[in-house]
């Protein structure tokens, strides 16, 4: 395998996002597989330390996805994410992070092609900047760096 | 100096504090450091100057300064702003400090309780000074790729002693996230990621609650540059979100609410 394949490491809430990724495979829509999908409760339980967590382990590029405004299923938690993703990206962006990796987005669960067009973008974008190799990898016990790996 | 002494002495005469929390003479000339006074007759230990850096309001919240009774204190505007922040948190029950409010304002005046400290500073300029803004938009003028060289140069000297939580009179929960070992969330060990990870997760934990005492970086035995990243944070929750930490007892966090209408052109 000679050509770069990203991975990409998706934080979804589990109302929305999840359930409209889930939608993208039922309505067989073909997307890249080279997302990683993590599911979470809500935008608001999405701790910006997973992001840096989540580079450190190999990431090359980062979507978090949540509902729409107005559709949380616990009202106000992806207003609450928003609020802390604005300052948080400034703060990355001020440190020097690589903010093209990293993308935020809305998608319902009725936007399955939505889901699928959004990675596919991200995928896209991410293969051109090539891998993260700045940013610093988390050590095992055992001195061996903590590494992804994408299934073919 | 007399009259902050005279004044020391008089709420300890009194009996209105039972104990003055100040500066003294440091172990070399250019230093200051805090000085609990008990006794009326050791006023005398009690000095200011603009060495008299050290945000004593850190000292407030420790359950064993609490047990000495009620406390005055030799406060500066970055103090007394910490004292608000305690205020709005509720961390601090009103009346429990005499603030002796002294410094470029001039002073010393003695502010009993919140509604005092409010006043106080209402009348005080407010924001960050013009060379705190300068070196922020110094830094915001590199690329990206230098930014990320400069901190990872900074990040690289942290050698996590947490002598920044210690110093900051808002890291104050008794069981910080970096101390949190199951699962551990910011590895114990000084390596590259994780003096990113805690020097990051510090500054969004003050986003719109640091107070820009710079407290941090002046305790960092290794000059890291964290006041920068807390400046930064300030300035953004300032402009996005009108936050003012520090100058009122009733103002929000503005991590802890919303509007409907945040800006959010990032989101795709």
């Amino acid at each position: 395998m000679s050509e770069f394949e990203p991975k990409i490491i998706a934080f979804v809430c589990n109302w929305c996002t999840y359930a409209g990724a889930d939608l993208t495979g039922t309505s067989r829509i073909k997307y890249s597989s080279n997302v990683r999908i993590i599911r979470l409760p809500c935008t608001g339980r999405i701790d910006f330390m997973l992001i840096l967590q989540a580079f450190g382990q190999g990431a090359d590029g980062i979507i978090v996805s949540g509902c729409h405004p107005g559709d949380c299923h616990y009202t106000a938690g992806n207003y609450h994410a928003r609020r802390r993703w604005m300052l948080f990206r400034r703060l990355m962006d001020f440190v020097g992070v690589d903010l093209r990796r990293v993308h935020f987005s809305w998608v319902s669960a009725a936007e399955g092609a939505k889901w699928a067009e959004l990675v596919n973008q991200v995928v896209d974008e991410v293969r051109t900047l090539g891998p993260y190799k700045a940013f610093p990898q988390r050590f095992h016990e055992n001195g061996f760096p903590v590494q992804l790996t994408v299934a073919n | 100096m007399e009259q902050l002494q005279q004044m020391a002495r008089e709420l300890l005469e009194r009996q209105q504090v039972q104990v003055i929390i100040g500066y003294e003479a440091g172990s070399e000339a250019n230093r200051r450091r805090a000085v609990f006074v008990r006794r009326a007759e050791d006023v005398s230990r009690l000095i200011f100057d603009d060495a008299c850096r050290q945000n004593l309001a850190t000292y407030l919240l420790k359950p064993e300064v609490l047990v000495l009774g009620k406390i005055g204190m030799v406060v500066r505007r970055n103090t007394l702003r910490s004292l608000m922040q305690y205020a709005v948190e509720n961390q601090l029950a009103d009346e429990r400090v005499i603030a002796i409010g002294i410094g470029e304002e001039g002073g010393p005046r003695l502010l009993p309780n919140f509604a005092a400290v409010e006043e106080y500073l209402a009348q005080l300029p407010r924001g960050p000074s013009a060379a705190e803004k300068a070196e922020l938009k110094k830094m915001e003028q590199l690329v990206m790729e230098q930014r990320w060289a400069f901190w990872r140069e900074e990040f690289d000297r942290c050698i996590k002693c947490y002598a920044c939580r210690a110093a900051c009179p808002l890291c104050y929960c008794n069981r910080c996230i970096t101390e949190v070992n199951q699962p551990q969330w910011i590895p114990v060990a000084s390596d590259a990621l994780g003096n990113l990870e805690w020097n990051v997760i510090r500054a969004m934990h003050l986003a719109g609650r640091c107070i820009g005492c710079g407290s941090c970086a002046d305790a960092c035995p290794q000059g890291i540059r964290i006041d920068l990243l807390n400046g930064l944070l300030a300035r953004e929750a300032q402009q996005q979100f009108a936050a003012e930490p520090g100058y009122g007892q009733r103002k929000d966090y503005a991590l802890a609410v919303f509007k409907p209408d945040d800006k959010e052109e990032f989101i795709r």
